[in-house]
């Protein structure tokens, strides 16, 4: 059995929150170099490079990557044999406060979907919690946009539909989505499950590094034939025309019911922010 | 390159094209979503406004905080359309120009032809680069409202690109169509 605190998960996320909004994981800023090198559009060629700039600025420590700097999802996987004394959820949210305050963060909650009013901090964060094997906790917090997350759409196609209604479904999406969600763009897309649990399939996805295909071939090979389907629609950076229109699609699926072929496709930004612990 | 400064009249407005890019010097006011919502109240109830619309230009961004001895903090664009709402409405009061990123409805190209206004892209996810570029910063109304609240920006040399000029002309248009064809022709 291994003891943490509720303090020791709450310095954790602080820490990460502050991380994930200044510097970009490797394997994105890797896939913004080849694809600005593998761009023969002038202007698509020149905001890449623009992304890049910005991506070094950032890592100075003055400027977030991005002004909007997310809804903090958090993502747990908790080893069975750790003991949390304390509040485990409350001290989450304690983290992200602390966070989003010390490292000059944005506060972009508002605390009725309606009513509208700014919680002031950043909280709550959105926290997802697997129970697995271990003494082992280990703390992911991915900054999510919303001027991307706006664009995502989910359907209940019928198994008929088949390989083609989903390609179909995920190529409407990032059409309709056009300029708005920032492209170069992150596909996570979700299949199977359940209307709750296909939508959770594709967030998850966005987390996965970007050269890391999906494990079963015959997924890795829909990701790398969407990819290619995706940057022949021609919307390019920023949607001015160019190649590069999404940098990786991202798979991750489940069983379903015999009736059902849930899609849900979740869009990032190319800041596609994570930051990850092991306590 | 060519410069663009404030105010930004109507001459100067119709002599840009979509696919421009442009060096911007001057004054932006800062406005979303909720700052957007209280212009068009205040309209709307015959009360006066914060600013002058008349030739200026908004420039649709929430920054996040400034860290001590910067004058804000990452300060890119959020996406334009969900002000469309309200943009006639301050077009037809003398706005010539707009900052964002991604697409605008029919009744906002068509508001921005009769008054004479454009169209401007910021490199969306950028908001480092281009916070690091404002000189200056000061909030001048709707301070409640945090980020949302309208602030008075200072630029020197902003690199925009006008997507949408005063004929209706759209980037977002013509530079996917243009590159398919190129592309297409080299096949």
């Amino acid at each position: 059995m291994k003891e943490l605190t509720a303090s020791q998960i709450t310095a954790a996320v602080r820490e990460l929150c502050v991380e994930a909004n200044y510097r970009l994981p490797q394997d994105v800023t890797d896939c913004l170099r080849r694809c600005r090198q593998q761009e023969d559009w002038p202007v698509a060629k020149e905001i890449l490079g623009n992304i890049l700039d910005n991506v070094a600025v950032a890592a100075e420590g003055d400027y977030p990557l991005c002004q909007d700097t997310g809804l903090a999802c958090v993502f747990v996987r908790l080893g069975q044999e750790v003991h949390i004394s304390g509040d485990f959820a409350a001290a989450v949210d304690e983290g992200v406060r602390q966070g989003y305050r010390d490292g000059y963060l944005r506060a972009s909650a508002v605390a009725d979907p309606l009513r509208r009013v700014n919680t002031g901090d950043n909280t709550p964060a959105l926290l997802t919690v697997d129970l697995v094997p271990g003494d082992a906790c280990e703390i992911t917090v991915a900054p999510k946009g919303f001027g991307s997350e706006n664009m995502g759409a989910l359907r209940m196609l019928r198994p008929s539909d088949g390989v083609t209604g989903v390609k179909n479904f995920v190529l409407e999406t990032v059409k309709n989505a056009g300029p708005n969600p920032c492209p170069p763009i992150v596909v996570g897309v979700g299949v199977g499950g359940s209307f709750d649990k296909v939508a959770l399939c594709a967030k998850r996805a966005l987390l996965r590094p970007l050269n890391q295909p999906h494990p079963d071939p015959f997924w890795a090979a829909m990701e790398q034939e969407l990819l290619e389907e995706i940057n022949a629609l021609g919307i390019g950076p920023q949607g001015f025309g160019g190649r590069t229109t999404a940098l990786a699609v991202a798979i991750e699926t489940m069983p379903t019911h015999i009736t059902a072929l849930p899609v849900a496709v979740n869009i990032n930004c190319h800041v596609t922010r994570h930051a990850r612990r092991v306590l | 390159m060519i410069e663009v400064t404030t105010p930004f009249t109507a001459a100067q407005a119709d002599h840009l094209r979509a696919g421009q890019s442009i060096l911007f010097t001057g004054t932006l006011y800062t406005a979303r979503d909720a700052a957007h919502a209280r212009l068009c109240q205040a309209l709307a109830e015959g009360k006066p406004l914060p600013f002058d619309l008349t030739d200026a230009v908004i420039y649709y961004v929430g920054p996040t905080p400034p860290r001590p001895g910067r004058v804000i903090g990452s300060a890119g664009p959020t996406t334009s359309y969900r002000m469309d709402a309200y943009a006639p409405t301050l077009l037809d009061q003398g706005l010539r120009g707009m900052v964002g990123k991604g697409l605008r409805s029919s009744a906002v190209i068509e508001s921005m032809r009769r008054n004479h206004a454009v169209y401007f892209g910021a490199v969306g996810g950028t908001g480092a680069l281009i916070g690091r570029a404002i000189r200056s910063a000061e909030v001048i109304a709707y301070e409640d409202l945090g980020t949302e609240a309208i602030r008075r920006l200072t630029v020197e040399r902003l690199p925009l690109t006008v997507v949408i000029d005063t004929l209706g002309n759209n980037l977002y248009e013509t530079g996917p169509r243009d590159y398919l064809a190129q592309q297409n022709q080299a096949k």
